[in-house]
């Protein structure tokens, strides 16, 4: 049973090794703060096939909120352009019209910077609820787990679509942050629960118990022992949040369930499947647009998770900065549990 | 407590807490739970003292009293499997919804066993063969599908397979016209109109199942109990079932619990797409027409397969894993 050990009073003994840091000055602080946490996880991204597009991909999606947040293209209008267009016929509209003369290139810059807001909201929500909760109820046990668990428990059984249904109409969220909020509602209940057996496992680890033994508050022990093993998973899943904020936004804008103002790529997909773009093959781009541009971030997000694994895994980071060459290769994906 | 009975008196709780949450939710809908009802029996001409008594027999909820007096009622309604009436179909919902749950979970259950078993294969075969070329081609392919919604495939299968050519039909659970029978004619139409949806449920998850198995499989290839059983002469075939096979799945179980919930709701969205009659199917028309007592029904009847179906999902659960049954579950 892990008990409060942490009676020290603030000003006892500091085990932080600060020694070093009388001979550091600012500067040399920063530097080395810039080579461990940016560049070197840059580089082992960077090596990386995968990484490498992921992020090639995700950087067009910003580009066009960019594009989008200064008004560098048209908005969408209805009877702006001839109907029905086909893409990369006139460069004017490069991926052609839909069926009432709009722009589809502007439809989906449109919204990007929406659906860009709504699934960072979804990621970070889901992760942080799920850090807290998995964190609070592995590490402490007993009636606070057991509390926090059978809550959880709840939440798992209720099936995710239905619920975020009923809560849109009763809720009526426009606003992307709430809109994602409300999407990824009992998406932590799992995440949660697979974080908390983790850190079941890293409470009962030597480290943790040395810093117990030693005073450290239990706040402190979470921060910097717990936190830091957990961080590769809760990246990882951080981004298979964001993708299941899409998958079920669009769904849900899709099968008309969602309030809307303006149009964004599930409302897109909706009008091109309800109005005869089922029917004909000249409308099919109109399908397609909205199609790519979804799969597209998801794709970019998923290769971003794979590559991740290997930015967060020391051994592979020590081979690729030329500081080992005794590391076996593939290690990755082995925490990559996504599967939904 | 033993593990089966604990599991098994956790059902009626959960469904109490779904069935609270349930009645919660419709105080939280916008014009409260029967404006619509009442407004519809004053259109119909029904006297304005009369409107309450009505609702109440339509809906098995008296308007006029405390709070949990209703409360109470519409437990007992549910533990009666009484649901109310269907406003926009004219029904008891109990009947509608026992009409599509059958489609339901024959959609769920068929397609997720499809994809457990074709992804724990593909996995299972990449993890022997890692670094092989069919590895590096499914590993790509798996990762591409993960990024696909599966409602994306049920839309271009039903733009090319039944719209363009014709071969797949665009709606319905059975052809019209054919009587619910044991004939083959019924079956071969239940499968013809099932095909489409069960495909595009089955790919949209076989990429990331896939994914995982060839990860655990090489975690369990390379443990050293492998190496004993060949070492010890084992034939590969009792190797690969046995230790391979088995260890590698066992983790994947754990996260079946939230696969089901998530296919379940999932229905939602393929079944809206395809006109298939299940529950979601008619969760969204009882959205579409304000339909609260319905909307509500479905929520919580899908709400309630979801608990059953996990549990079942358990049960097996202590079959393939020897620590459940003997205690202490809550481990992983």
């Amino acid at each position: 049973m892990v008990t409060e050990t942490d009676s020290s009073s603030p000003d006892d003994i500091d085990w932080r090794s600060e020694t070093s840091s009388a001979e550091m000055s600012q500067r040399d602080r920063l530097a080395e703060f810039y080579e461990q946490s940016i560049y070197e996880p840059a580089v082992v991204a960077w090596s990386d096939v995968r990484t490498r597009l992921g992020i090639v991909i995700l950087s067009v999606y910003l580009l066009m909120a960019l594009v989008e947040v200064l008004g560098l293209w048209r908005n969408p209008a209805p009877n702006q352009a001839p109907r029905l267009l086909a893409p990369f016929v006139n460069m004017q509209y490069p991926l052609g019209t839909t069926q009432s003369g709009v722009d589809l290139f502007a439809l989906i810059v449109d919204s990007t910077p929406f659906i860009l807001l709504m699934v960072l909201a979804g990621g970070v929500w889901a992760t942080s609820v799920a850090i807290v909760v998995g964190t609070i109820s592995g590490y402490k046990g007993g009636t606070v787990d057991t509390v926090i668990t059978s809550i959880s428990d709840f939440f798992m059984a209720i099936p995710g679509l239905p619920l975020i249904i009923i809560l849109a109409i009763a809720l009526s969220p426009e606003n992307p942050i709430l809109l994602g909020v409300i999407l990824t509602i009992n998406y932590w209940a799992g995440l949660g629960r697979s974080i908390r057996s983790q850190v079941l496992s890293i409470r009962e680890a030597s480290y943790v118990e040395a810093s117990r033994t030693m005073g450290t508050s239990t706040h402190r022990i979470i921060l910097k022992d717990v936190l830091p093993n957990i961080m590769p998973y809760v990246m990882v899943n951080f981004v298979l949040a964001a993708r299941y904020t899409i998958f079920a936004s669009v769904g849900l804008y899709f099968i008309g369930v969602l309030p809307y103002t303006g149009q964004n790529w599930g409302v897109t997909l909706n009008n091109a499947y309800n109005q005869g773009g089922l029917f004909t093959l000249e409308a099919l781009h109109w399908l397609l647009v909205p199609i790519v541009a979804i799969v597209g971030l998801a794709f970019g997000l998923i290769l971003v998770s794979q590559g991740m694994d290997r930015i967060f895994n020391p051994r592979v980071r020590t081979r690729l900065t030329g500081k080992s060459e005794s590391v076996e290769e593939e290690s990755d994906n082995e925490n990559t549990s996504a599967w939904v | 407590m033993n593990y089966y009975l604990r599991r098994t008196v956790r059902i009626p709780l959960t469904i109490l807490a779904v069935a609270t949450f349930t009645f919660g939710l419709i105080r939280l809908l916008p014009g409260g739970p029967f404006t619509q009802l009442r407004i519809q029996l004053i259109r119909q001409g029904v006297p304005a003292e009369q409107v309450n008594a009505r609702i109440e027999a339509l809906q098995n909820i008296r308007p006029d009293a405390p709070l949990w007096q209703q409360y109470l009622d519409y437990l007992i309604g549910v533990a009666q499997l009484d649901l109310g009436r269907s406003i926009s179909l004219n029904a008891p919902v109990i009947e509608i919804l026992a009409r599509a749950l059958p489609w339901t979970v024959f959609l769920v259950v068929t397609s997720t066993v499809l994809m457990f078993v074709i992804g724990v294969l593909i996995g299972a075969i990449q993890a022997y063969k890692e670094g092989s070329r069919f590895d590096k081609v499914a590993s790509g392919s798996s990762i591409f599908l993960m990024a696909v919604p599966y409602y994306i495939f049920a839309v271009l299968f039903l733009f090319f397979l039944s719209f363009q050519l014709n071969l797949f039909p665009t709606g319905n659970a059975v052809e019209r016209g054919i009587e619910a029978s044991l004939s083959a004619e019924y079956f071969l139409s239940v499968l013809h109109h099932a095909a489409l949806p069960i495909i595009a449920f089955t790919i949209g998850g076989v990429g990331s199942t896939a994914l995982n198995m060839r990860g655990n499989g090489i975690q369990v290839l390379g443990e050293e109990y492998v190496e004993v059983a060949r070492l010890r002469g084992l034939p590969d075939s009792r190797i690969a079932t046995k230790y391979v096979a088995k260890n590698a799945i066992l983790p994947m179980y754990t996260g079946l619990l939230l696969l089901i919930g998530f296919r379940l709701g999932g229905t939602v969205v393929l079944e809206q797409i395809f006109s298939y009659p299940g529950l979601g199917y008619y969760l969204i028309s009882a959205v579409n027409a304000n339909d609260y007592p319905l909307m509500m029904g479905c929520f919580l009847v899908i709400t309630v397969t979801l608990v059953i179906a996990v549990y079942i999902a358990d049960l097996t659960y202590g079959l393939i894993d020897p620590r459940i049954s003997a205690g202490d579950s809550d481990g992983y």
